[in-house]
């Protein structure tokens, strides 16, 4: 409580600070965009994700109603589409270029930080122009937008001009830098999940790509920090990037939507995203040795885990990459190394499920066939066998709590 | 002279023909029966390859009545319809007729279960057989009982007479009263007089297939039978260089590994062992990968450029009002594969001196004659028995396996050896629907009808189909290897890859090419429907195309050059059932249409059905789907709507979604993550087939007519939802996104 | 010896601990209901019921399966007393081929177990894990959605049994 009250306090000279944005007015022009600007704004809000959180699933595209998990409660991706009444149908282009710089809404409101204006502060003017060219020829959808379910105090806007004048500044830049280093900070907003965050949910700048979370999957680090095991190379990102990569295989999770809008932008885009990730990954002196196996221990160590992975994982992981969406070995994969066990335990417990009709990894789901003691032997085996021994806390009670949020 | 070459003993007919050992094969020939064919009228359906009626009913001393089918039950439901024909003409109930299907030991030569013909061939022989056995009892019972013929019938087994006096079957077969030569021209019921034949009969096989019954090849478990798996190389032409056998052969359960040449197996007493010492033969397995496969992105442009024999399919002028307008435009098919779920699975047993296979091939003779040649065997010591396997949908990997068993077999006798493809091997192995272009143009006149049409259709051959021992893979991959035989184009009235390539419309000029390309980069052979999935969905969409040049309802453009009678009467009914309409619908949803006969000889079907197509994402959404079709006669009305239902589901995966994918070495397609299939998330909202009886009229195939229409049907949906037309299968997402734009 | 606990019989087998129950369901027990589709738990042919709910058996090694309840198609009906799934497939004629349909039945009694009411929606997302290659996948579903609101009317007799004295 009494860091709450701290918040409000804090927060509350900011609000001060900056009360009572102004609405702008209702724009009813009819605007005609010129086709390839059009298609750039496609490409961009494929590279920044808009339609991940701002599609419900199973919903329309750009609807909202998405809900986004965050340590203050529940946020629902709003509604983009150019409908006048529930989406953003009465935004002109200074509008939107005002919510999408300083998280601002039409009519003055100020926009929660999920939304990340911090990153978009960044772009360009004909970036945002082409965002708007494109948002605005989407199909209209009349879709309320879901109220947020947040908790005290966090659930007062006006605080939020003291978050923004606390964090959103820092942002700013004003020299163009190369363009996957102006795609990766800015539009893709790449440190939204790879980099932690403070209490005040904010990116934490020294810890820059450390590595973070996304619906409660553990995003991993993209700076020299990263635990994987093979060095990852600006073509293994592209490959990565674009659909699978035969060292460190596909995007599992929220990062499999990414990859998904991913696929259909220029590929320049990509290449210049894996370059610069590729950039700040880059480890002094690395080299790519095999990865440690210590079968032998991890079996005696772990009998039942091995036997388990021995009977189920094994038939398609211990093939030596035969079996497709398979790299040669289970080691290769990041997540074995990371600071905690969820992404093995959603990966278990939900599988993999390309959309439909789409060439991509099939793994079931074990929810069902295994109990959380057989995924935590198994885990605890693997991480035995490929990490070096050091186990990893509560595995067991992690699997059941994730088990609660993702099954009703 | 037909008769004296069919010689079984009599006692076996005699003693109800349950012990049959006596062989079908020489039979009399097909030229044979043309020679005759100049004097009598030909005998119908298959009876002209086997026209003696014993060889397709025979009744015992105790009433058992039993039938012989040389077709196959491939999931298609023709056991059922073929003990309702036979009941139908014998008045008795289906349940009581015992079916026997093809066995080279036991029923006549039917050739493949292919082509939708099983009704046409083998339901019209049981039929005809069945009509002149209830007339030869009924003659039989009259000169018994001292009655004229017309005043008793046949009745629930036994030939009634006016005073009710009866006589059972069984007491009538005495000598060999069935072992004649059938007549041309039977005593058919009237329409109007069937009870079976138009009846909804529930499919006798569902209750085992649901319950854990016996049901397919792979449930097939003969005494000491054991386990076999084969290791295919690893692309198409890898030659085997070694393999240290020494640790598998140690491992549980493994009796014997196998090598002849490049074929390699391994025999164990336990299923998942010979998976197990399968694995291990892979990894410990090295071979000379010699394979090159062309560019997968250019896989039209290298198809084009093979060289390819130039035949002409139709070629008719006549007086035509000026063309004001013409259209041109080019379709593109990728190669798909049949995937059946069951991978192929065979049983065979060598006793040393004879071979069995059991097998789901669909041509137990033509397998008997691959196999006998590929083990230097004389035919009459193999004998091929036919039991149902996954659905095939053609000619998959079932022969291939097939000829695996029997290898392996033979290199173990005494123990029935089982072998079951991995899936894997079923995807990269199985000969796919080949890949193929078409180009149409076509003049409108002024008043916006067609004057002049003309198409030509590449592709390769739709059939490597055995008897050729060559034909296996097993065989190409022997140390001795056998060559697969010339690839052949097919031939019209049926065609191959130029099935349905001449559109059925009434049209004043019509020019049909077909350039059929000898060389095979991928292995193919046929899949339902064969080029007419192709040429339908060209031609159908080409239809549209046109329909909206001339500002035209598709509908009523179809019916504007349709002149069959029962092609009118089909498109009207699927259009008045869908509730068709050229109403504009909300955004991002439309209809379409599309009709075919199929081969122009079998059913005729129109498919309506409308879609949703997300503009963000390029995705189909199947909505209501409609069917109408004319099946002849309808034998099973159900049994035709299952047909059409799945064969349009089917469809829409192929249209929606399949290719097969390689790179320059070997086949990437291996399960389905890598050649997606469609799922429940989406299936149509519904599929509506509506059945148009033909009463009188002879059985037409249904099981591959609605390919075709459902292809266009959905493509022309898509470009009424779009404004954008796409000719280029399949319509993924990803291209749907590409055509229509952002 | 492991022993397992299939459709209420306990039954010992001698297979390897790491073999796949389907194996041993298919080779070793000869029951003929679960299928080998892929090995790979992509296709759902080879679904069984497992304390009620559905799993691939070709990705269960038995070693996992002491002490729990696993029933196979056979131990829903017999041809001659279907079970009411197993008598909804046979009056909508929901087979082709049929080699799917074992898989198909089992998840849908896994689902109809759990909530005897699933709305359409519901249906179709629980069986997407299966797939069918003969495109019966309508009849299916129409048999699923009879099997419910035969199970429901009998729901809705039962009470009225009860009452009786
Ligand atoms: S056989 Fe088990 S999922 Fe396909
Ligand atoms: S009925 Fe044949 S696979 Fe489903």
């Amino acid at each position: 409580m009494a860091f709450s009250l701290l918040l409000v306090v804090v927060l509350g000279a900011g609000a001060l600070f900056f009360v009572a944005h102004v609405a702008m007015p209702e724009d009813r022009g009819q605007h005609v965009f010129a086709p390839d600007l059009v298609r750039r704004g496609g490409e961009l809000a494929a590279l920044g994700y808009c339609a991940s959180c701002h599609t419900a699933e199973k919903g329309q595209p750009f609807a909202g109603g998405r809900p986004l998990a965050t340590p203050f409660g529940t946020i629902f991706g709003t509604n983009i589409t150019p409908d006048p009444e529930s989406g953003i149908g009465l935004y002109s282009p200074a509008a939107f270029a005002r919510a999408m710089r300083e998280g601002i809404d039409r009519v003055g409101r100020d926009l929660y930080p999920v939304f990340p204006y911090n990153h978009f502060t960044r772009l360009e003017d004909k970036d945002i122009d082409a965002l708007y060219a494109f948002l605005m020829t989407r199909a209209a959808v009349a879709a309320q937008n879901r109220a947020n379910q947040l908790a005290f105090p966090y659930n007062i806007r006006p605080l939020l001009a003291g978050w923004k004048l606390l964090y959103l500044d820092k942002f700013r830049v004003t020299e163009r830098p190369d363009l996957g280093r102006y795609l990766v900070e800015g539009l893709s907003h790449c440190g939204a999940c790879h980099t932690p965050r403070d209490r005040l949910g904010a990116e934490i700048a020294s810890q820059h790509f450390d590595g973070g979370e996304a619906e409660d999957w553990w995003a991993p680090p993209l700076n020299a920090n990263s635990p994987s095991p093979v060095p990852w190379t600006e073509e293994s990102l592209f490959n990565y990037l674009r659909s699978w990569d035969a060292e460190h295989g596909g995007a599992i999770g929220p990062m499999a939507q990414v990859v998904a809008g991913l696929a259909s932008v220029p590929e320049q885009d990509v290449r210049a995203i894996a370059a610069y990730i590729g950039s700040t990954m880059a480890k002094q002196g690395e080299s790519d040795g095999p990865v440690e196996d210590n079968q032998t221990q991890a079996m005696q160590a772990h009998p039942q885990g091995a036997e388990l992975y021995a009977g189920i994982c094994a038939t398609c992981h211990e093939t030596g990459g035969h079996v497709p969406f398979t790299v040669a070995s289970l080691g290769q994969h990041t997540s074995l190394y990371a600071p905690d066990p969820r992404n093995m335990i959603h990966v278990v417990l939900e599988g993999a499920h390309p959309p439909e009709g789409t060439v991509g990894a099939v793994m079931p789901a074990f929810a069902d066939a295994l109990s959380d003691e057989q995924i935590a032997e198994i885990i605890a085996y693997l991480r035995a066998r490929f990490s070096g021994g050091a186990q990893w806390e509560n595995v067991e009670d992690e699997i059941a709590r994730i088990r609660r949020r993702t099954s009703p | 002279m037909n008769a004296p070459v069919f010689t079984p003993s009599r006692r076996n007919v005699l003693a109800g023909a349950l012990i049959l050992s006596f062989s079908l094969r020489a039979l009399p020939s097909l030229a044979q029966d043309q020679d005759n064919a100049a004097s009598k009228p030909p005998l119908p359906g298959s009876l002209k390859r086997a026209p003696m009626l014993d060889a397709w009913i025979r009744i015992d001393a105790d009433g058992v009545i039993t039938a012989f089918t040389g077709k196959c039950e491939i999931g298609q439901g023709i056991r059922t319809a073929l003990m309702q024909v036979a009941a139908e003409e014998l008045e008795v109930d289906p349940h009581a007729v015992h079916l026997i299907t093809a066995d080279t030991a036991r029923t006549a030569n039917e050739g493949f279960t292919s082509g939708s013909n099983s009704m046409k061939d083998s339901a019209t022989a049981i039929r005809n057989a069945a009509a002149q056995v209830r007339e030869i009892l009924i003659g039989v019972a009259a000169e018994r009982l001292g009655i004229a013929a017309d005043q008793l019938h046949a009745q629930s087994g036994a030939v009634v007479g006016p005073d009710n006096r009866r006589i059972a079957y069984g007491d009538l077969v005495a000598g060999d009263v069935l072992h004649v030569t059938a007549q041309p021209v039977s005593k058919l019921k009237s329409p109007d007089a069937l009870k079976m034949i138009g009846q909804s009969m529930p499919r006798v096989d569902i209750p085992g297939k649901v319950t854990g019954g016996i049901a397919y090849v792979h449930d097939l478990r003969l005494p000491g039978m054991v386990h076999a798996r084969v290791v295919r190389p690893s692309s198409y032409d890898a030659r085997l260089l070694s393999v240290d056998t020494s640790g598998i052969e140690k491992m549980p359960g493994v009796m014997k590994i196998v090598r002849d040449g490049s074929f390699l197996g391994v025999i164990a007493e336990r299923e998942f062992q010979a998976i197990a010492a399968m694995h291990a033969l892979t990894v410990a397995a090295k071979w000379d990968v010699a394979t090159k496969l062309p560019d997968e992105g250019n896989i039209f442009g290298f198809i084009e450029s093979l060289p390819a024999e130039e035949h002409v399919i139709a070629d008719k002028h006549a007086d035509s009002a000026p063309g004001t307008r013409t259209l041109e435009a080019v379709y593109h098919r990728p190669y798909q594969m049949h995937g059946s779920i069951g991978p192929s699975c065979a049983v065979a047993s060598f006793d040393g001196d004879a071979l069995t296979v059991w097998s789901h091939a669909q041509g137990m003779f033509p397998l008997r004659k691959g196999i006998a040649e590929m083990l230097h065997l004389p035919d009459e010591k193999v004998r091929c028995i036919h039991m149902e396997g996954a659905g095939c949908y053609g000619h998959n990997g079932a022969d291939d396996a097939a000829a695996d068993a029997a290898l392996l077999a033979c290199a173990l006798p005494g123990r029935p050896v089982r072998v079951q493809w991995m899936r894997e091997q079923e995807h990269q192995w199985e000969p796919y629907g080949p890949a193929m272009v078409s180009r149409a143009r076509a003049s409108l006149d002024i008043a916006g009808n067609i004057v002049d049409w003309e198409y030509e259709v590449r592709s390769n051959t739709h059939s490597t189909r055995p008897p050729g021992a060559g034909q296996f893979l097993a065989a190409r991959h022997l140390e001795q290897p056998f060559k697969p035989g010339p690839p052949r184009p097919g031939e019209q009235p049926d065609g191959a890859g130029d099935r349905n390539s001449v559109p059925l419309y009434a049209l004043p000029n019509v020019r049909v090419g077909y350039q059929f390309v000898p060389d095979m980069p991928l292995r193919v052979s046929a899949l339902r429907g064969l080029g007419a999935y192709h040429n339908i969905f060209a031609i159908e969409s080409f239809m549209d195309e046109l329909a909206i040049a001339a500002g035209a309802d598709p509908v009523e453009f179809r019916l504007r050059h349709m002149q069959e009678k029962r092609a009118r009467k089909v498109i009207e009914t699927a259009a008045q059932r869908f509730g068709w309409s050229s109403a504009s619908m909300t955004e991002g949803s439309g209809r379409g249409f599309a009709f075919a006969r199929y081969k122009n000889l079998g059913a005729y079907c129109a498919v309506a059905l409308e879609v949703d197509v997300e503009h963000e994402s390029g995705r189909v959404r199947l909505g209501r789907v409609v069917a109408a079709v004319d099946s002849g006669q309808a034998v099973n009305p159900n049994g035709i709507a299952n047909q059409i239902q799945g064969g349009i589901v089917q469809s829409a995966s192929w249209t929606l979604y399949e290719s097969v994918r390689f790179n320059q070495t070997r086949i990437l397609s291996q399960d389905w993550s890598t050649y997606p299939i469609l799922r429940f998330g989406n299936v149509p909202e519904s599929v509506d087939v509506h059945v148009v009886d033909a009463p009188g009229e002879p059985f037409l195939g249904t099981g591959e007519a609605a390919q075709g229409p459902a292809a266009a049907a959905i493509a022309n949906a898509v470009t009424n939802a779009t404004g954008t037309r796409i000719r280029h299968l399949p319509l993924s997402a990803a291209r749907v996104k590409a055509a229509i734009g952002v | 010896m492991i022993t397992l606990n299939v459709n209420g019989r306990s039954r010992d087998v001698d297979d390897a601990p790491n073999t796949p129950l389907l194996y041993v369901l298919r080779d070793t027990l000869e029951l003929n209901g679960a299928k080998f589709g892929c090995g790979l738990g992509q296709c759902g042919a080879c679904t069984v019921v497992v304390d009620g709910k559905p799993v691939f058996s070709c990705l269960t090694p038995i070693a996992i399966l002491q002490g729990r309840k696993i029933t196979t198609l056979e131990g829903l009906g017999t041809e001659d007393a279907p079970s009411p799934l197993q008598r909804a497939f046979i009056e909508e004629q929901a087979a082709q081929c049929g080699y799917c349909i074992p898989g198909m039945i089992m998840r849908a009694h896994a689902l109809l177990t759990g909530n005897a009411a699933p709305t359409d929606a519901e249906i179709r997302e629980h069986m997407n894990a299966n797939l069918c290659r003969c495109g019966t996948h309508m009849r299916i579903l129409q048999a699923i959605k009879r099997a419910a609101r035969g199970m429901q009317a009998a729901d809705a007799r039962a009470p009225a049994q009860e009452v009786r004295p």
